[in-house]
């Protein structure tokens, strides 16, 4: 077979084919659940009940979604450069522990200026921890998927040191857990008595900062000429190197904005569980979003109704919740299937 | 106990054997499918898919070198997926790669839980036992550590071996490698790169899968979640440090795995109790990364690695 470019996708070709891709990932998510016992066609109504099914819901969806958008939108900044930050993990868990140093009572400041000061630290970290594989790889030319990769490992043993050693709460009963954020570094609540924070916010304001900066400014420029073609892009004079330098500061304060917004935001202290793996999970965000970072809100609350919408669909019919990560995973590959379909036609020799 | 001593063990080397064995597979599948000129970063999954796959053929009442068929099978599955989406459809192979890894994981504790709904330990089997070549094993320190081993390891370095002379000295080796140098060259040929590359993706992965076998049929004799728990990235690593040779990525997992063995042996001895476990749990991690630093410079990567082929192009 062959691939030839589709010059202008026609309307219905660049809708209808991630709409069947999200329709084959119901088809399969179904069948598996049927396998379990489940009824069937059940499945999609459980799920979207259980995700926006009532206010409660809802909000839990959205709480779920924040994370996601952050490391969605590192993951969208970083692949539109090609760099490939599969460390975002890491970055948010530096981001969270940050958090906790700063805010569990080191600096008694009023929230005005803590947050800000908390949040800019946070970003810091996280950038730091991207820069070093970056690093590597426009010195050493070392492939910057794998150390990205094996950095969340070390990161996340690094925490459970902390966790069991300087920042675990004397109080916490031998948890590994830290001491509790003081109020002044609580991100408050966006209605009382709810819990939405307003770290979904900050979340937004974020997604529509990285797109203005994609599409408006001299950065996100470079960018996508680094990630379309280094060679030509170096060719035309642009500093690839420093470029993907600015890409992982971004990338990696973005990812830490998520460790930050779930510790201050939600959970108010650190423990190693804080994310299921949000920073992997931001991969799919972003993909799905064709690495737009408008796109990643509306990806993230898909991928974040999943999860909420799933888990309470398998406490309903009785099937195992890992088919929420199932479905991830069939709507990610059958989105990318997609995708490259809106684009090209398949041809016979 | 001191370092020394522990070095001089044969307790010691055959742990550091068996701990390279699971290793080796998934690294020299990796290692094919990246010489094709197909990075699969499924592997971590693919490993945990063949933990299962083989343990639960044994635990239904197949035999051990059935469950390792089944596991190499189903490895195989995986493989063909991930080639198809890479290769004729030219899809990225990061994504696919990441995609298949969350897939193959969440489909396997998917059936674990159907197969087993209530269990909280899970069962064990009667794995693969140590047989000694006769003769051999009786050299001191490295006849215990070489050939008192279960027939998987062997099989390891077998493998090794195979892998080395397919590739260097057969026709088949030489389409392989060119598949992932010079895809047009093998066009000229008349040979079709997208069936050269979809079949080493899944030999490569049958042999991940078959790495991952060898956790719950040689090493614990049970599945657990997170088993694998990171080797396969480790092997994606060892494959650059080896330089894409089989030869090399052989000696780095038994280096790698050495080391791995002796952190554990440290982490009991006077030195170790004073450090926190957790800097013991970080260094292969961390060795990974510096053995790729010093590596990259000198290595050959495959000169077409993840550059999708379109026929007729160029």
């Amino acid at each position: 077979m062959r691939l030839e470019p589709i010059a202008n996708p026609a309307l219905t070709r660049r809708l209808g084919l991630p709409a069947l891709a999200l329709a084959g990932t119901v088809v399969i998510a179904s069948l598996l659940a049927m396998i379990a016992g489940a009824q069937p066609f059940s499945v999609l109504g459980l799920i979207l009940k259980g995700a926006f099914g009532s206010k409660f819901a809802t909000l839990e969806t959205l709480n779920r979604a924040t994370p996601l958008i952050f490391t969605g939108l590192a993951v969208a900044t970083a692949f539109r450069a090609k760099l490939w930050n599969i460390g975002a993990e890491a970055q948010l868990y530096m981001g969270a522990v940050i958090t906790v140093v700063l805010g569990t009572g080191a600096l008694a400041w009023p929230s005005g200026v803590l947050l800000p000061l908390i949040g800019v630290a946070a970003m810091l970290a996280g950038a730091l921890v991207l820069l070093v594989p970056t690093f590597l790889k426009t010195r050493f030319g070392v492939d910057e998927v794998v150390t990205t990769l094996l950095l969340n490992f070390v990161v996340l043993l690094w925490v459970s040191m902390l966790l069991e050693g300087p920042l675990k709460d004397p109080m916490g009963l031998g948890w590994p857990k830290s001491a509790r954020l003081i109020d002044e570094a609580r991100l408050p609540r966006i209605i009382d008595g709810l819990r939405l924070h307003w770290g979904f916010g900050l979340a937004l304001i974020s997604a529509g900062f990285v797109w203005v900066i994609q599409r408006r400014t001299t950065l996100g420029y470079e960018m996508r000429a680094v990630g379309l073609n280094a060679e030509a892009a170096r060719f035309a004079g642009i500093p690839v190197n420093a470029t993907l330098i600015k890409t992982a500061l971004m990338s990696g304060g973005l990812a830490a904005l998520a460790g930050f917004s779930e510790v201050s935001g939600l959970k108010g202290s650190l423990t190693l569980d804080i994310s299921p793996g949000f920073g992997y999970t931001g991969i799919i965000v972003a993909m799905l979003a064709l690495l737009n970072p408008l796109g990643v809100v509306v990806a993230a609350l898909f991928v974040a109704g999943i999860f909420v919408g799933a888990d309470s669909m398998s406490r309903a019919a009785g099937v195992p919740t890992y088919l929420a990560d199932i479905m991830l995973a069939v709507a990610l590959l059958l989105m990318v299937l997609a995708i490259m379909l809106t684009r090209f036609r398949v041809r016979r020799g | 106990m001191d370092i020394l001593e522990i070095l001089i063990s044969a307790s010691f080397w055959t742990a550091a054997i068996r701990i390279a064995s699971p290793l080796i597979f998934a690294a020299l599948g990796e290692l094919i499918c990246e010489r094709a000129g197909v990075l699969n970063l499924g592997i971590e999954g693919i490993m945990v898919v063949g933990a299962f796959a083989g343990w639960l053929t044994v635990y239904l009442g197949g035999g051990l070198w059935f469950g390792v068929c089944v596991a190499m099978l189903s490895g195989m599955a995986f493989g063909l997926l991930h080639g198809v989406l890479c290769v004729p459809f030219g899809l990225s192979q990061h994504v696919v790669g990441l995609g298949i890894t969350l897939l193959a994981t969440s489909l396997t504790y998917y059936c674990y839980r159907l197969a087993l709904p209530e269990v909280t330990s899970p069962p064990k089997i009667d794995a693969f036992q140590p047989w000694e070549v006769p003769l051999l094993s009786d050299i001191p320190v490295l006849g215990q550590a070489l050939f008192h081993q279960t027939p998987l390891t062997y099989l390891a370095f077998a493998l090794a071996a195979v892998v080395s002379v397919t590739l260097y000295r057969t026709p088949l080796g030489l389409a392989l490698r060119a598949a992932g140098e010079n895809p047009a060259a093998v066009e000229a040929q008349g040979l079709s790169v997208s069936a050269i590359r979809i079949g080493a993706v899944m030999v490569g992965s049958g042999l991940m899968a078959v790495g991952g076998a060898f956790l719950t049929m040689s090493a614990f004799n049970s599945f657990f979640f997170e088993m694998v728990n990171g080797r396969g990235w480790i092997c994606i690593a060892l494959v650059v440090f080896g330089s894409w040779k089989p030869g090399k990525t052989l000696l780095g997992a038994i280096l790698f795995a050495a080391f791995d063995a002796l952190q554990i042996r440290l982490q009991q001895t006077p030195l170790g109790a004073g450090i926190p476990y957790q800097y013991f749990l970080m260094a292969p991690y961390i060795l990974s990364i510096l053995a790729l630093v010093v590596m990259s410079r000198r290595a050959q990567v495959p000169a077409a690695l993840m550059v999708p082929f379109n026929k007729g192009e160029r």
